[in-house]
């Protein structure tokens, strides 16, 4: 390997990238708009929840009770229902997502929850899950009142995301997704470009090394995979305030592996499309079951045993396993390294078979 | 003392189940121009591309500037240089950005960079757009450019593929002006064409049919013993006599194809 060679290849690849202002922008503002975007969007936190109230009891109790529901912030009072018409088309015209019915006798069994009704829509089960938390936990706290605190139930804590806030869920997750997509598209656009015009020929014919070409592709690819990394990692902690409360360093260290994962499907997704148009196609055809399935928006718990399969070989699901531990939990080494592993292991595969298709075109 | 360029004994190529090249036996003198002309799919780029070191020969044996093929491929690759029609190019670098590149692949002498650089720009004439975009150029400017790239080594064999398919007719005469300019100063020229007109300006010709020579000699004896005043009647005896039908469907693929890229 001589090191003029390298640093050629190493200057041409960054030409590229900062020339092309479409994949230029993608580097620089990529992590941005999707952490700005994803950040907000993929929320499934629920507040202000447009509700009618229908109080057919009328009394200082039943008032009280309806306060006590709009003091949470979960619930908005959009209507004040005088019959259950009102509310049923409320319902159908979306105006509401909640109805909330205080039976007449409820003032005179003040505190029995039997005679308060809580109407959800269910449309979007996310949120209705969430109204129908809410109106539980609200259910109870009026109970504790009316009966001087004897109340029977479970007593439940939430630890290490203890307000259960969405973003402290997706912000990692969404470091972890910026950084394979961005990876895996431009490594793999990088040799099929070479391929589709024809310079890949010359550089077979030129006394150049495929080690030379190969880390003169790579690194440039490392780094701006790293960069973003950054840049990521720091609108999750600064901007959205979800802190690490792990090691910086494991993160980091975890984060570089993956970038190298991610190079490595990119290459041999370069490897195999013979145009840049196909490498697109099978960039989105890796990029959306990962979404799917690595565990990035719907627990892979849930899932049925055959998908949870595949998502064990997506390498994305290792990474937010790591990420997610390591912000939310402070998990060291020890409690990572089944995780470690096996994104190790993917990645030591998907170079390897990257690598050697990688020779047999430069022959 | 190595009197011959390009000396191919018995060489072979398969791909699978396909004999491409099914044993050629080639010498190329040192200087001038030669020409490998055959229709399309005769096996003349599977040539070419063992002799640039890019394709390991299954079969047969050869040597390129007293080099052995396959052993010493990574010796042959620093001495000649190759251009095809599709010229490789970077679109996004500019022409010194091009030959910069190519001049740290071919690691030239840091003291020889500059002079050659210089060398390549005046042959080809491109000094005064060595700041443009390649993407910018015109067909006929990237022509000239790849052909400088692949000078910038100072190769002493210059193997051009088929280097003037799709290029106007006067781009094409200019380019094998400098050509011959090139040649003068004592380099090997290798061409594949299937364009005559370009041939009967060769030194010498071989004409491959089938992954086989039919013929080889200099342009001129070729034309001297079959009685004819030009190389496309030559070409024409030569593979009526080896294969009338298979011949004739070729050649007018061949006709038909340069009158496409005419038009």
């Amino acid at each position: 390997m001589k090191w003029r060679r390298l640093r050629a290849v190493l200057k041409k690849e960054f030409i590229h990238v900062f020339r092309d202002k479409a994949s230029l922008f993608m580097v620089l503002m990529m992590p941005v708009v999707f952490m700005m975007l994803f950040g907000y969007a993929v929320n499934t936190d629920v507040d202000n929840i447009p509700t009618a109230v229908l109080d057919m009891d009328k009394t200082e109790a039943s008032r009280e009770l309806i306060l006590n529901f709009q003091n949470t912030g979960f619930f908005r009072m959009e209507i004040y229902a005088d019959n259950m018409e009102t509310i049923d088309k409320a319902f159908e015209n979306n105006d509401i997502n909640a109805g909330l019915i205080i039976l007449p006798s409820y003032s005179s069994e003040a505190g029995n929850m039997e005679k308060v009704e809580l109407i959800i829509d269910g449309t979007d089960p996310n949120t209705a899950r969430s109204v129908l938390q809410y109106g539980n936990a609200i259910g109870l706290s009026v109970v504790m009142n009316g009966n001087g605190g004897s109340v029977e139930g479970l007593n439940t804590q939430v630890w290490y995301n203890p307000n259960m806030e969405s973003k402290r869920f997706t912000i990692p997750g969404l470091i972890g997704l910026i950084m394979q997509n961005i990876t895996v598209m431009l490594t793999a656009f990088s040799l099929v470009r070479e391929k589709e015009r024809g310079t890949i020929e010359l550089l077979a014919i030129a006394p150049l090394k495929s080690s030379e070409l190969i880390l003169g592709k790579m690194v440039p690819y490392i780094i701006i995979g790293f960069i973003d990394f950054i840049v990521a990692l720091g609108i999750g902690v600064l901007w959205f305030g979800v802190a690490v409360e792990g090691s910086l360093l494991l993160m980091v260290a975890t984060g570089l592996g993956f970038v190298i994962c991610s190079l490595s499907i990119g290459m041999l997704i370069s490897t195999v499309a013979e145009s840049q148009l196909e490498a697109m196609q099978m960039t989105i055809l890796i990029i959306l079951p990962s979404v799917l399935l690595s565990g990035f928006v719907f627990p892979l718990e849930s899932m049925p045993v055959f998908i949870r399969t595949i998502s064990r070989i997506i390498p994305l699901t290792y990474f937010l396993e790591i990420l997610r531990s390591i912000m939310l939990k402070g998990a060291g080494f020890g409690g990572l390294y089944q995780e470690i592993i096996s994104m190790a292991g993917l990645t030591a595969l998907l170079l390897s078979v990257a690598i050697k298709r990688f020779k047999q075109i430069m022959q | 003392m190595m009197e011959n360029a390009i000396e191919l004994v018995g060489l072979k190529k398969s791909f699978g189940e396909i004999e491409a090249v099914k044993g050629i036996d080639l010498i190329v003198p040192k200087g001038g121009i030669y020409g490998l002309i055959g229709p399309n799919g005769a096996g003349k780029s599977t040539t070419i591309k063992m002799i640039c070191g890019v394709l390991e020969p299954s079969g047969g044996e050869g040597r390129v500037l007293g080099l052995e093929m396959g052993a010493e491929s990574e010796k042959i690759k620093e001495k000649i240089g190759y251009m095809s029609q599709k010229f490789s190019l970077y679109e996004d670098l500019t022409v010194s950005e091009n030959i910069e590149f190519y001049s740290e692949i071919y690691t030239i002498d840091l003291e020889k960079k500059k002079e050659r650089t210089d060398e390549v720009l005046r042959i080809s004439g491109l000094g005064d757009r060595k700041h443009q975009l390649v993407g910018n150029l015109s067909g006929g400017w990237k022509q000239k450019l790849a052909l400088s790239c692949c000078l910038i080594h100072k190769p002493e064999i210059l193997i051009l593929d088929e280097p003037t398919a799709g290029v106007d007719p006067v781009s094409r005469r200019l380019f094998w002006k400098m050509i011959y300019e090139i040649v003068e100063e004592g380099i090997t020229v290798l061409a594949t064409t299937h364009y005559m007109d370009e041939a009967e300006g060769f030194d010498s010709a071989a004409f491959i049919m089938d992954g086989r020579i039919i013929a080889a000699d200099t342009t001129e004896a070729l034309m001297k013993k079959n009685n004819v005043d030009n190389l496309e009647d030559v070409f024409i005896k030569y593979a009526i006599d080896s294969d009338e039908e298979t011949f004739e469907k070729e050649y007018k693929m061949m006709k038909r194809r340069i009158s496409d890229e005419m038009a």
